[in-house]
């Protein structure tokens, strides 16, 4: 800066040297007009460019007239953005596909497929009695085979809708990314509902997510789908459940894990509504499942280094761990458990199937590691070898194909059948094709939607990691409904409400609940 | 049975210390030098992260050098950013903190928009220790040794070199020192620079222990924050030191026994009655202290 064109601030003292630049710490004089136009102009023509060069636009649109608009709002970035990607993902599949004619086979039937009649052994292999090795003979004595019918495993799940898109017209998506911020939630809420006028609105990973939607959809008579995982309880008339229950997925894993591990558990969960109801759910069904919760912690959702958690968790060395940490900060919990040398078992409802942690944090981090998942990309089906080689033709780069874009993959084309089934897409007729009782063939397994609690019965699967990071499945639970409200006496068919119970309304929870 | 727990309770109290030093010392100079709040502190560690993960992935160099990269990279940033953005606001307190908060928006977005929602990983060495029945992580205590030998370098540059003086006599009389011919530009402008520097290795220590993602640096800047007001500008050194050893030495034994949360908040509860008594932290009360000392010695 010109020396001559300086303004001090400061009076100078008596006798001091100024208007030396090298020596003008105090720094340069405030901004002169000429600096201030010159400077806005740049960034303007910046701003401007860079619209155009990086392109970034947060609003996928396709100029359809009369065509079917699909409001998603699933975190791209932030805390939550590994899942929120892979769901938009599983919309953005299963969207494609039901415009170009194609849809989820099922309807008001029952499970599975046709059965066929086969020939079946009646006895297991036995090794060879000399050689001690192959399996030889079917049986020794009696007769080899006999006729049964067995299940046809029907190895695609995709059947020709007669339609392309719906009613003859095409799925819009509109996918705005609320970064993981409960309020830009809230405001693209309002933004699809009022402004874009969309059809349907999908979305949220969290359930602080979810309750801070629920309430504006309940408000608007908005159609909403919630697509994950949670602790259960939401009983709104126009909130649809897909994701997998505490009754689905806590219950079996504590049956397993006490009964495989041991009794003793330490719950580690994240510190806000999912994890607090969950714990609340561990405690109260630990002495019907024969276990014993000797500890907990609950963390919150910013907490990135666990030191003294892993510290506390040494000390009471319980027989397993029970784990409800969310999001990426939470996830480094098993890098750092693991350099601390902790080798104990985990079971969950949530990491691995979600946030694939067995494949961003290298092996042994998720040794001994148990979730019981209602979808993985492990799952060793024909019909899902199909679905993931479909999900990564379109998605080439996909890291994984997590739990919950399954849920939403399944979501979408419910949304579509029931529309169909409705023939219109005015929310309160699509909400009673809903309630019409459909089952479909969803890649995990036949699923169908509880007319009373808008909630997936799901088909869950136990999976377990190795120190390789290599996933197993021990036991599989193929129907699991989703009884819980219904034992509170929701029925949202006969009587609609707007509101999410939690453990504490139950009285069976109160008996056995001890803090 | 004692000496477990003793040394879990060490091993606890040198991680939060570590963790507080490591994420505070940058910032610390930055303000008791220059007297200029950085916000963009916790985009400068992310910066240094994201650094260190590309040389491990992309160089494929190993740790220590992926460290001197980021040390250096995010030095560099710093140099310009100072160049270009901070001498503006030496006297406006105010006005470099809005700049700096607007670097960070920028910064975390712009990572975000350039590399996405996340990075892939850095390995996290596997050096376990065993003491009884307690297993600790030896990468932490190693953490704890670089940040106190960054502390040492540091006393070492501000007491024994001429450098070191000529920051001094800025801090403490910037007018004066620059009627001595000390040139007080270029030592903002290092100081700045090292600032930065120090945060970048900062990331760089911890890119191992979190997932590497745009917005990583919030967690780290909310505890810097406390540890340099506690702390104080006064003397960083000391200031430093002592604000990270109170703050441990409260927070560690409450997480051990009650949990993170209730260690959360002691921490800020410590922090909430040091600055009630002692508004300018630490290092101002030590201050007050000497200059009462000389006060009273030159009194006849």
């Amino acid at each position: 800066m010109d020396a001559s064109q300086e303004t001090p601030r400061t009076p100078d003292p008596p006798g001091a040297v100024t208007g030396t630049a090298e020596n003008d710490y105090r720094g340069s004089p405030r901004v002169t007009r000429r600096e201030l136009i010159t400077a806005t102009a740049a960034t303007g023509v910046a701003l401007g460019l860079g619209g155009k060069v990086l392109g970034v636009p947060n609003v996928v649109r396709g100029a359809q007239a009369a065509a079917i608009k699909f409001g998603l709002l699933e975190d791209r970035s932030g805390n939550f953005a590994i899942y929120g990607l892979n769901k938009w993902h599983g919309t953005q599949l299963a969207i494609k596909e039901i415009n170009d004619g194609w849809t989820l086979r099922g309807g008001p039937d029952g499970p599975g497929g046709p059965g066929v009649v086969a020939k079946v052994a009646t006895k297991p292999p036995t090794m060879h009695p000399v050689l001690n090795r192959g399996a030889s003979t079917v049986s020794r004595g009696g007769a080899p085979s006999e006729d049964k019918v067995v299940w046809d495993e029907a190895d695609d799940y995709l059947v020709k809708s007669g339609d392309t898109g719906v009613l003859g017209r095409k799925i819009e998506l509109i996918a705005p990314d609320p970064q993981s911020d409960l309020r830009q939630f809230q405001s693209l809420a309002r933004r699809l509902i009022l402004q874009d006028k969309v059809d349907v609105i999908m979305g949220g990973f969290a359930s602080a997510e979810r309750e801070a939607l629920r309430p504006i959809m309940d408000q608007n008579k908005m159609l909403y789908w919630y697509n994950n995982q949670y602790e259960g309880g939401v009983a709104d008339k126009y909130t649809f459940c897909t994701g997998a229950l505490p009754e689905q997925q806590i219950l079996p894993v504590m049956e397993y894990m006490i009964a495989t591990y041991g009794p003793r558990m330490y719950i580690l969960a994240a510190d806000y509504n999912f994890g607090q109801l969950s714990a609340a759910w561990t405690r109260a069904m630990a002495p019907i499942l024969h276990g014993q919760v000797i500890g907990q912690e609950f963390i919150p959702l910013s907490v990135t280094q666990f030191s003294s958690s892993i510290a506390r968790i040494q000390q009471a060395k319980p027989d397993w761990l029970v784990m409800y940490i969310t999001g990426q900060n939470h996830a480094n919990y098993y890098p750092q458990a693991n350099a601390a040398g902790i080798k104990i078992p985990m079971g969950s409802s949530i990491n691995i199937a979600q946030g694939f942690e067995h494949l961003r944090f290298k092996p042994p981090a998720l040794a001994r590691f148990h979730v019981t998942a209602s979808y993985m990309e492990e799952i060793p089906t024909a019909r899902n070898r199909k679905f993931v080689s479909r999900w990564r033709k379109m998605f080439p780069n996909e890291p994984y194909l997590a739990m919950e874009g399954h849920s939403a993959y399944v979501a979408t084309h419910l949304y579509a059948k029931a529309v169909r089934l409705a023939g219109t897409t005015d929310k309160d007729a699509v909400i009673e094709a809903l309630e019409s009782g459909i089952g479909v063939e969803a890649p995990a397994g036949w699923v169908f939607m509880d007319p009373a609690t808008h909630h997936l019965s799901n088909y869950i699967r136990l999976a377990h990691c190795d120190e390789k990071h290599n996933i197993t499945f021990l036991t599989e639970w193929p129907h699991i409904e989703p009884w819980w409200t219904r034992r509170l006496g929701v029925n949202l068919v006969k009587h609609p409400e707007f509101k999410q119970y939690t453990p504490d309304e139950d009285p069976f929870f109160k008996k056995g609940t001890k803090r | 049975m004692g000496l477990d727990v003793l040394a879990n309770l060490l091993y606890q109290f040198a991680d939060n210390m570590a963790f507080l030093l490591l994420a505070a010392l940058g910032l610390m100079i930055i303000l008791g030098v220059i007297d200029v709040i950085n916000l963009a502190h916790g985009e400068f560690i992310m910066l240094g992260a994201y650094l260190t993960a590309l040389s491990y992935n992309w160089g494929h160099l190993p740790l220590p050098a992926c460290a001197v990269v980021s040390m250096v990279g995010v030095g560099l940033f710093g140099l310009v950013l100072e160049r270009t953005l901070i001498r503006r606001f030496y006297q406006d307190k105010l006005g470099a903190l809005v700049a700096t908060w607007g670097v960070s928006l920028i910064l975390s977005q712009g990572i975000l928009i350039v590399f996405g929602p996340s990075m892939a990983a850095v390995p996290f060495p596997q050096w376990t220790l065993t003491v009884g029945a307690s297993s600790f992580d030896g990468y932490r205590l190693m953490l704890f040794g670089v940040a106190v030998g960054a502390v040492a370098v540091l006393w070492w540059l501000l007491y024994h070199t001429r450098i070191g003086v000529q920051t001094r006599a800025a801090m403490q009389n910037a007018e004066m020192a620059a009627c001595l011919g000390i040139r007080i530009r270029r030592i903002y402008l290092l100081t700045f620079a090292a600032g930065s520097a120090l945060a970048g290795l900062t990331g760089a220590l911890y890119a191992p222990t979190t997932t590497i993602v745009p917005l990583m640096g919030t967690g780290f800047v909310d505890v810097a924050f406390i540890t340099v007001v506690v702390g104080g500008g006064a003397n960083p050194i000391v200031g430093a030191l002592t604000s990270a050893a109170v703050l441990s030495v409260i927070s560690a034994p409450l997480a051990s026994i009650s949990g993170t949360f209730i260690g959360r908040i002691g921490l800020l509860v410590a922090a909430l009655v040091v600055i009630r008594f002692l508004p300018q932290g630490f290092s101002g009360y030590v201050r007050d202290l000497q200059r009462r000392r000389m006060g009273a010695a030159a009194a006849p």
